[in-house]
């Protein structure tokens, strides 16, 4: 790992500057009515200083802080998902001609993005979707965007409600895949710990007035990350997981969900992994032109699962199942790693407070029960 | 090949539905090449006999003639499609249903005798076959178009029958209900509107009906842990899709319970 350096608050601009001045357009935490939101950065005041946020099942709130903290947050509502993946996007226009019709691919042009402030479990889930997308069927809208994104990586300075990285092994530090990794200290004067972690990461420090960092600096953002370790919100047992789930396929315990869950896909929406697409055809009235547009859907839809004939998850029993069971259990048989990354996302945003912790140690508590008998 | 004849058909109605064709500009033209506006008094005076290929039927049933007419208007049409809440669940006149009609008009009109009127508001597929329904209060354009393309086309309309949660993530609303503990509909409510009220920091109103897979109680107990009571729930439910089966269920369970 690369030393550490130490950036002052008052310098803070000076890495935005850095940013702008390499064309990249940084995205981050905005504070927007009343929610912290990612949207456009240009100076540190875009920051939500002095904001936190309280996380719950079902519930979140803005509450003020004691400091002045840039990052003093834990996550916004929404995920870097709707930068990299967007929710809507034109993949192709066909144009009648003589009979037959031609195809023109989407032109791609997108903006050189610099994400700013991601937490550990979010640059896991940018990776997990690196896997979907970058695998064995690359998608040339995602990678178009993600070949040039530049990540600064913000470790967490405190855990949330609904937080449970720990559990999944994908935080609270970011250890690597990042560009530039910030660590905010706020006892004594406000500063960061900065580290690289790429060429260009360490060209951009190169141009900020930096310090090196002493072992007591060092010694607080660890000490903070151990803090942070252990004070997460919620927990989740992954021992055995795919087998847990796998042989309880007939659980009561999804029947007893089923009962609770809204079928809404809220959870699906704000998982920062969750990437099912459905594609619409629209062709113009006069069908001199046809373009085919890919949008965000749900295994929580009915169309979802709609082939020939019908739906065939028609209860949402089956699709409770199937969003659990794919996220913690085959997952892991298709992609070689979960697709859950411990950011509680799906418990914060579900109307109903469904808890997806609380689901499996149900099923395993309730089978230990019946393993015993 | 000849054009597809289009006739537009009012009911019970306030007429916002059949102006969302009118409303379409950028896209009236095309339609107007795709299909011979045959029948639709709102555009046009000029009235083409039937058969109709493509009928869009606005409004509910509320009165003996138009429960003969809408008779009348299904075998003049091959392709019948209710617009709009009224027209799909009854509209927001479907309230006279938990009500005494005859109260109504000796309250409201001189001579109510005059009044010949049913004392129910019903969805027009409670009377014939509908071939497709479109939700809303009013109907999304766009989805207006779709049909009309989809009918044109022979496929399949690509409207949506998930919630209006869907809407709102799409668009990076972030909910109201969990960061506000705003009480709203969208959990329950067909997508369509765009999500248009969370957008503007409001709850869902709950416009375009019941969603596909709409579970009702589920809901319910999450907006009474809001401290909604009853009462106002009742009042939630009962709009423009009171009828709405779903709808209509979960508000007479609340008069039941509550």
């Amino acid at each position: 790992m690369e030393a550490a350096s130490v950036l002052e608050r008052r310098n803070f601009n000076g890495l935005l500057d850095a940013l702008t001045a390499r064309g990249y357009r940084p995205i981050g935490p905005v504070l927007e009515a009343g929610r912290i939101v990612y949207g456009p950065i240009q100076r540190d005041s875009d920051l939500p200083i002095g904001k936190t946020d309280i996380h719950d099942g079902g519930m979140y709130r803005i509450a003020d802080r004691p400091d002045d903290a840039l990052f003093g947050y834990n996550l916004p509502s929404d995920s870097w998902k709707q930068y990299l993946f967007p929710p809507h996007s034109r993949l192709w226009t066909a144009t009648k001609s003589n009979g037959s019709f031609t195809v023109a691919a989407e032109e791609i042009d997108p903006p050189r993005y610099a994400l700013l402030g991601v937490r550990a479990c979010e640059l896991a889930a940018i990776r997990v979707q690196d896997t979907v997308f970058t695998g064995a069927f690359p998608d040339r809208q995602y990678n178009a965007v993600r070949d040039d994104v530049l990540i600064v990586g913000v470790n967490c300075g405190q855990a949330g409600g609904t937080c449970f990285c720990t559990s999944m092994g994908t935080g609270p530090q970011l250890t690597d895949g990042y560009d530039l990794v910030l660590t905010e200290l706020l006892d004594g004067d406000h500063r960061f710990l900065v580290r690289s972690g790429t060429a260009t990461g360490a060209d951009i420090l190169r141009e900020l007035p930096l310090t090196p960092a002493t072992p007591a600096d060092c010694a607080e953002a660890e000490a903070l990350i151990e803090h942070v370790s252990g004070h997460m919100g919620r927990m989740l047992d992954t021992d055995g997981i795919k087998d847990l789930l796998y042989d309880n396929a007939e659980h009561e315990r999804w029947d007893d969900v089923a009962t609770r869950c809204l079928a809404c896909a809220n959870c699906t929406m704000v998982c920062p992994t969750c990437f099912c697409v459905t594609t619409e055809d629209r062709p113009t009235l006069d069908g001199a032109t046809a373009e085919r547009w890919r949008t965000w859907d749900s295994c929580f839809s009915l169309g979802f699962s709609h082939i020939h004939g019908g739906p065939i998850r028609t209860s949402v029993k089956a699709r409770y199942r199937q969003w659990m069971t794919h996220k913690l259990a085959t997952w892991i048989d298709q992609f070689g790693t979960s697709g859950c990354v411990g950011c509680g996302r799906c418990i914060t945003w579900c109307p109903v407070g469904i808890d997806i912790t609380h689901e499996v140690a149900a099923i395993r508590t309730e089978e230990a029960v019946h393993a015993h008998r | 090949m000849r054009k597809p004849k289009l006739a537009v058909w009012k009911f019970a109605s306030c007429d916002g539905c059949q102006l969302s064709l009118l409303d379409a500009e950028d896209e009236l033209l095309a339609v107007a090449g795709a299909v011979e506006i045959a029948n639709f008094p709102e555009a046009s005076r000029e009235v083409l006999p039937g058969p109709y290929q493509l009928s869009l039927v606005e409004g509910s049933i509320t009165t003996p003639h138009d429960a003969e007419r809408i008779q009348q208007v299904r075998s003049e049409s091959e392709f019948l499609v209710t617009i709009g809440a009224c027209a799909t669940a009854g509209g927001i006149q479907a309230l006279r249903n938990w009500a005494d009609v005859a109260e109504f008009t000796r309250s409201v009109y001189a001579t109510p005798e005059f009044i010949d009127t049913l004392d129910t508001s019903t969805a027009i597929a409670d009377h014939v076959t509908v071939d497709f329904e479109l939700r809303g209060c009013p109907i999304n354009k766009g989805q207006l178009l779709e049909v009309v393309n989809a009918f044109l086309y022979g496929r399949r309309p690509d409207i949506p029958g998930y919630s209006v949660c869907i809407e709102c993530k799409r668009r990076g609303t972030t909910c109201v209900m969990v960061a506000d503990g705003t009480p709203c509909l969208g959990p329950v409510t067909q997508a369509g509107c765009g999500a248009l009220c969370p957008a503007y920091h409001r709850g869902c109103y709950g416009c375009f009906g019941p969603a596909e897979s709409a579970n009702l109680p589920a809901l319910i107990s999450e907006l009474r842990r809001l401290e909604v009571d009853d009462a106002t729930l009742v009042r939630a439910l009962r709009t423009y899709n009171a009828y709405a089966p779903e709808f209509r269920a979960a508000s007479d369970e609340l008069e039941v319970t509550g």
